[in-house]
């Protein structure tokens, strides 16, 4: 594939739900997709269940290592991450971690707001122009892209499921809220992600 | 005339047999010099992964996300590492009930030099009652395989998260011989 020429500046501002939407109509082979804290992982739910979804609750930064974690157990299912800017920046470590490892099978998406959106809208740290793609390529992910608009997006996605991975796209966000909150119930969310993944057998209804 | 009786096994050995024999490969780990001969062994067998992290909370979310898809696996520390924990370990092993495996290295205590690594392991204990976790001090070779197995089992059987500490008492810890 030729590298996407999109900086994080001339990316366009995307709506984060709908490019959830076009993400899950994509996935064919029980992928597997992991959402981060608070938004990421919302706009996830309101897409519609799936068992291969999982939802994080508080532990901030750690979408990304635990869509490893998957992806190395079941090396054959692809695995996508979806991840905030603000929870990226408190763990860039991952990103060499999985750079190091080079799993075939993982995706990483990057919602790029520049604000903690879900505690009032304040800037990141990062807002003033810190590049995810540029500091993902830094760590050894030298195909990270930033999507130039939907359809760029939507190729890039199918380039994720057609192709060995990692894989790392940014994505820049307009302000649009989530549209609904995940309901906060993680021993039902993990059972039925388990049930997703095949790791758990069980004769009680799922 | 007697044969001379097998010498005991080293603690490594003992952790690296009950971790084989628990079927725990994922081994995710931040370095630390008294847990150098078990993750050396670790990497020598090829029935274990194992790999260095930036920080133990990114081990945490490996290890968690691996077992809900079918993989086990333990986290490598030392105690200052364990500090960085709390929040992790009570959002996702926890409230998820994810059997997350850790074996802590002790510092801190009988002979440490490092006043940093000393005032951070009293946080310790009080991080691991607090949040109910399981966890016991492995301090005496000829227990270490009963304690490492059984937590091992009883985490993995509850799905619950549990940490293994390995006392100086049984590794020897770091040493640094005071000047005169």
């Amino acid at each position: 594939m030729s590298q996407s020429l999109t900086t994080a500046h001339n990316a366009k501002r995307m709506y984060r739900f709908d490019l959830t939407q076009r993400l899950v109509a994509r996935l064919r082979n029980d992928e597997a997709v992991i959402g981060g804290i608070g938004n990421s992982n919302f706009d996830l739910w309101s897409a519609g269940h799936r068992a291969q979804n999982f939802y994080m609750l508080g532990s901030m930064g750690l979408a990304i290592p635990i869509a490893l974690g998957v992806a190395l157990a079941q090396p054959r299912r692809k695995v996508f991450a979806l991840e905030g800017d603000g929870s990226l920046l408190m763990q860039l470590g991952c990103l060499s971690t999985v750079a190091a490892l080079a799993p075939k099978n993982l995706a990483i998406l990057v919602f790029d707001n520049g604000v903690y959106q879900i505690t009032g809208g304040q800037p990141t740290p990062a807002s003033g122009g810190t590049d995810y793609a540029a500091i993902a390529r830094a760590c050894g992910l030298p195909g990270a892209v930033w999507a130039a608009d939907e359809a760029d997006f939507e190729r890039l996605v199918q380039h994720c499921l057609e192709t060995d991975g990692p894989h790392f796209i940014g994505l820049k966000l307009d302000d649009q809220p989530p549209v609904s909150q995940t309901e906060r119930d993680p021993a039902q969310i993990r059972d039925r992600f388990m049930r997703g993944m095949g790791a758990k057998k069980s004769k009680l209804p799922g | 005339m007697q044969k001379d009786p097998a010498p005991p096994r080293a603690w490594h050995e003992i952790v690296l047999d009950v971790l084989k024999a628990n079927d725990i490969r994922l081994v995710p780990y931040v370095p630390d010099n008294v847990l150098k001969p078990l993750i050396n062994a670790i990497h020598a067998d090829p029935f274990f992964t194992t790999f260095t992290t930036a920080r133990e909370e990114e081990a945490i979310g490996i290890v968690s996300g691996a077992w809900m898809a079918g993989r086990r696996g333990i986290v490598l520390m030392q105690t200052s590492g364990f500090a960085t924990l709390a929040n992790v370990l009570a959002s996702l092993p926890c409230a998820f009930q994810i059997p997350a495996l850790m074996m802590v290295s002790e510092r801190g205590t009988l002979g440490e030099f490092n006043i940093g690594q000393a005032m951070v392991w009293r946080t310790m204990r009080p991080v691991l009652e607090s949040l109910g976790m399981e966890h016991h001090v492995v301090s005496r070779l000829d227990e270490c395989e009963f304690l490492c197995d059984r937590t091992i089992k009883q985490a993995l059987m509850t799905q619950q998260p549990a940490a293994l500490i390995l006392s100086p008492l049984l590794t020897g810890g770091k040493i640094v011989t005071p000047k005169a």
